[in-house]
């Protein structure tokens, strides 16, 4: 059962071949099972899946209908609001928060009958790409425990991977789906920048933030994505666009699909083993009948440093309201404090490191005589990469990339170096800046039996033929129903 | 020794609360004077994830005031972040509107400085923060406390250009503005209550100087009496200050009510970079043709068009055309009992007496008033048709006041009718005549004083129902006939 697809299950839930407390069950002790080792959930609420699971069964046996995702086991990344449930977003500042509400997406998920087992770990706000800026410990990559499941939504990546889950959410602003979804072997979707309300979702970078699924199959993601996605009156960001049945486009058939290639891009820097795993993909879609573009995507190197700017200034102010005043963690070192103090001692003592660095690095680039040199620049250089985009589109249906350039490092590898650790998302970034869809699929190994994916980035709103197109590789390879040996 | 003689530059800014039912990025109630805290949601609260959404309805009453004000409501505008610190602002920015504003331009004419017309550079949206009590709890002097009540209640900020050159003509300005922002329903006016804030920019320079002074900034003027004194202190402390030598320091200054003095807030050194940028939670505000036309629609007409068509289509002198516009629902409520009664000038008096006179006896507001209009016509058509005397009237006008009763129900009711009946009438005169032999002596020796007396005595034995123009031409009948 642990090997089912979220389709699979909510098929077995829904005819009665199994209990949703069944499953429930044995994706919980799945998951007490390896999470001591890989740290891929801030919080496991076995009570309160359970008691939701046998009020689905009760529903089926009183012959109601079930939801789209009836008893399928879902996990939630820790920086999305769930009623009642602890939400840290993995930060010391919000260690004991509570959401009095649900996150659109959450909300969703508990309509189409999902049942949630817990909150996944993550890097800090969402901030990172390996996962270890975590303060409650890094997650481990179930494939290689001494190595990153990526980041930032590697609790997720990894809990999927794990089988501990056949679902779960995540986010990503500049490739925390995609990147972590390539190192742990499993599909991650980003949907495009307002396919999906991002209300409950604490903000990193609200330009950029999008929340999507990790699926064993394009198949289950599709799935995932009809559940969560379309208009909320909550979110003023969210499109109105009508959410087609996604899983009614995987035809299989991708005759005449144009697959554009940056191969300029992807020459510089990319690990032989990805690359190898990479070449063997795109020959796999051209066996299908798609027909490989080359194309260029002139200011794509620059998305790197738009990102780093765009980002952290969305987030210097985002995260102006963990304050120690109303809610989350405040400073108690001195009673005598003045309101400053209490101010810069709380956000010391409660952010980590790598968060109070993006923090920095947003204040100066808003600051008085810096924001046309830093911001607006970057916003500048953001509409060029969008439009190379469009550009590339007007020839192309989807367009190939390694997901990361580099296979899973291992943990601590990269700490050192912030500047290393940020060029590792040269791939994901600037869907996000171009507010495209793209998802990752696995496409093979790499040295070490290191999962390897392959990104495709689609057009805005297309992501009916962008999962199209993942669907028929998918059909045609194994990677995806390979489990780590844990 | 010619002192150098000083002219004050005066800009305001006014913050206005829209009277939106709502707040302006949720769903929480804007009402006044709840319970701390009891009109909140994880929206006006701050609360990580959640995302605010515009109220609809704070946009149109913005373009009403931007349209009332002659300002150009901007196709499209855009929301920004000002970020700061401070614990009534829950999100640590404040959502406003920065380079792209809702409006621009637009001005206010002003009586002083005669018939000045004072330019204003903007209008922007932005939401209000929360309080913070520093007062009043017993462990106030080691705590603040916080309602979020006013966190998120829509405002628009009114800049003004730098066009006024007294204090006098700044608390005009300020006055006349309110009383639009009140007239056509966007601003209670309540200014005890916050709804509507001014701050000062005030600058001196020589007489005949084009380029302007330094200028301080000064906060927390919530009244007309207060943007006047603040304004007269601060230009003395600038002119103080120059003719002693020094100069004035570009900083925010704040002023104190109880001390009516000015005081240093902060320095521009001091002064916060709000690091602005666009509000990305929120796409641009699109304002299209239709709905600044509907805006149009549905403003009512303002106090200066009103009052002139008052004066043209009533034939109202200035003066009451004056008294009848200075709110918009008195004016809408002297304009129902015109068109029923049919007889404007009569209207004009009796709103401006009696109503008015009562009003202000039980401290009423307009709004508030329990004689309707259509009513107190009907009285003003019982006079007009002559069943009432003009002094019974103003009897039955403070009955139906307190009672709700129509004119109609308290005449018949009560008996109230004048008297119209010649028979009736006679037989009082006569008796009247009979009983006062020596008034009418007195009348044929010339007295006219005596013929007032007969009159007198008429009205009273018909218990003031008797018609007075009847009663005379008997009266004056009777004497004529009789040796």
């Amino acid at each position: 059962m642990l090997q089912s697809t979220a389709s699979a299950i909510r098929e077995d839930v829904a005819s009665g071949r199994v209990s949703a407390v069944e499953v429930c069950r044995a994706f919980l002790d799945r998951t007490t099972a390896v999470n001591a080792a890989l740290n891929a959930f801030n919080l496991v609420t076995s009570e309160r899946a359970l008691a939701q699971a046998a009020e689905i069964d009760r529903r089926r046996a009183a012959g109601q209908t079930l939801g789209v995702l009836a008893g399928v086991p879902v996990a939630i990344k820790d920086n999305l609001c769930v009623r009642g449930m602890t939400t840290t977003a993995s930060s010391r500042i919000l260690e004991h928060f509570v959401p009095p509400y649900d996150a659109t997406v959450v909300a969703r998920l508990a309509a189409a009958d999902a049942v949630v087992i817990g909150k996944t770990n993550c890097d800090e706000f969402a901030m990172g790409s390996s996962n270890e800026n975590s303060a409650f410990g890094p997650v481990r990559n179930p494939w290689a425990q001494d190595r990153t499941p990526g980041g930032s939504s590697g609790g997720s990546a990894a809990a999927v991977a794990a089988r501990c889950a056949p679902l779960a959410l995540g986010s990503d602003t500049g490739g925390s789906i995609r990147q972590p979804a390539g190192f742990c072997g499993v599909v991650g979707l980003k949907p495009t920048y307002g396919r999906v309300s991002r209300y409950g979702l604490l903000a990193f970078a609200s330009s950029l933030d999008q929340i999507g699924p990790f699926t064993h199959t394009v198949r289950d993601a599709a799935l995932a994505l009809s559940a969560i996605a379309g208009a909320d009156p909550s979110d003023a960001t969210a499109s109105r666009e009508a959410v087609p049945d996604f899983a009614a486009s995987l035809t299989g058939d991708i005759k005449g699909l144009r697959i554009g290639v940056p191969r300029a891009f992807v020459a510089d820097g990319v690990d032989a083993g990805v690359r190898a795993a990479f070449d063997a993909a795109i020959g796999t879609l051209r066996g299908s009948g798609a027909q490989l573009v080359d194309i260029e995507l002139p200011h794509a190197r620059y998305a790197i440093p738009v990102y780093y700017l765009v980002a952290t200034a969305e987030a210097s102010s985002n995260l102006a309201r963990y304050d120690g005043v109303r809610y989350g963690y405040r400073s108690a070192r001195d009673k005598d404090q003045n309101l400053k103090q209490m101010y810069s001692r709380t956000r010391d003592e409660g952010f980590g490191a790598e968060v109070k660095r993006r923090i920095m690095l947003g204040t100066y680039v808003l600051s008085a005589g810096y924001y046309d040199a830093y911001y607006l620049k970057a916003q500048q250089v953001r509409t060029l990469v969008r439009q190379d985009y469009q550009q590339a589109f007007e020839k192309v249906d989807v367009i190939a990339m390694p997901t990361s350039p580099i296979p899973p490092f291992r943990l601590g590898e990269r700490t050192g170096d912030p500047l290393q650790m940020y060029l590792a998302d040269v791939f994901t970034v600037s869907a996000n800046l171009a507010g495209l869809p793209a998802i990752s699929v696995p496409c093979g190994f790499s040295e070490g039996h290191l999962p390897v994916g392959l990104q495709l980035t689609g057009r805005m709103f297309d992501e009916a033929t962008l999962l199209r197109a993942a669907d028929a590789y998918e059909r045609e390879t194994d990677w995806h129903a390979q489990a780590p040996a844990i | 020794m010619n002192a150098i003689r000083y002219e004050p530059v005066i800009g305001l800014e006014i913050h206005c609360q829209l009277q939106t039912r709502t707040k302006i990025f949720c769903g929480c109630s804007t009402a006044f004077g709840a319970p701390p805290n009891s009109h909140v949601c994880p929206v006006c609260l701050g609360l990580p994830g959640a995302l605010p959404v515009l109220n609809r309805q704070a946009v149109d009453f913005a373009i009403r005031a931007a349209l009332a004000l002659g300002c150009e409501v901007q196709s499209e505008s855009i929301f920004a972040r000002k970020n700061y610190f401070y614990p009534d602002l829950p999100k640590g920015y404040q959502i406003s509107q920065y380079e792209r504003p809702l409006a621009l331009g637009g001005s206010l004419t002003i009586a002083a400085g005669g018939g000045k017309r004072v330019g204003l550079t903007r209008i922007h949206m932005e939401e209000d923060a929360g309080k913070s009590l520093h007062e009043g709890f017993p462990d106030s002097d080691r705590r603040t406390y916080l309602d979020y009540n006013r966190s998120g209640v829509p405002l628009i900020e009114i800049v003004s250009e730098p066009d006024m050159r007294s204090a006098a003509e700044a608390s005009e300005f300020f006055a006349k503005l309110r009383d639009i922002l009140v007239w056509i329903g966007v601003n209670d006016g309540n200014m005890e209550e916050g709804s509507l804030r001014c701050d000062a920019n005030v600058s001196v320079r020589p007489v005949g100087q084009t380029a302007f002074g330094v200028k301080t900034e000064v906060k927390n003027l919530n009244s007309f009496r207060y943007v006047h004194k603040a304004i007269e202190y601060e230009v003395d402390r600038q002119v103080d200050l120059l003719d002693g030598g020094g100069r004035v320091v570009q900083e925010t200054r704040l002023f104190d009510s109880t001390g009516g003095a000015t005081h240093s807030m902060r320095s521009k050194e001091e002064a916060h970079d709000y690091r602005y940028f666009p509000e990305p939670d929120l796409p641009p505000l699109v304002v299209d043709a239709a709905r600044i036309e509907r805006a149009r629609a549905a403003m009512p007409e303002l106090p200066e068009a009103r009052r002139a068509r008052f004066i043209a289509a009533y034939g109202l002198p200035e003066y009451d055309a004056g008294v009848l516009t200075q709110s918009a629902a008195l004016a809408q409520y002297y304009e129902q009992v015109a068109r029923e009664a049919g007889n404007p000038k009569a209207a004009s008096n009796w709103v401006m007496g009696e109503l008015l006179r009562t009003l202000k006896e039980r401290g009423a507001e307009i709004a508030d008033v329990p004689l309707a209009a259509g009513a107190l016509a009907g009285l003003i058509r019982l006079v007009d048709s002559n069943v009432l005397s003009s002094s019974t009237a103003k009897d039955v006008f403070a009955r139906m006041y307190d009672s709700g009763r129509s004119a109609d129900d308290i005449v018949s009711a009560e008996g109230l009718a004048q008297m119209d009946d010649e028979s009736a009438l006679h037989a009082i005169v006569r008796d009247v005549m009979t009983a006062n032999p020596d008034a009418i002596a007195q009348v044929r020796a010339g007295k006219n004083n005596a013929f007032g007396f007969l009159v007198g005595q008429v009205m009273k034995q018909s218990g003031g129902k008797a018609n007075p123009k009847i009663a005379n031409q008997l009266l004056k009948r009777e004497l004529d006939g009789t040796p």
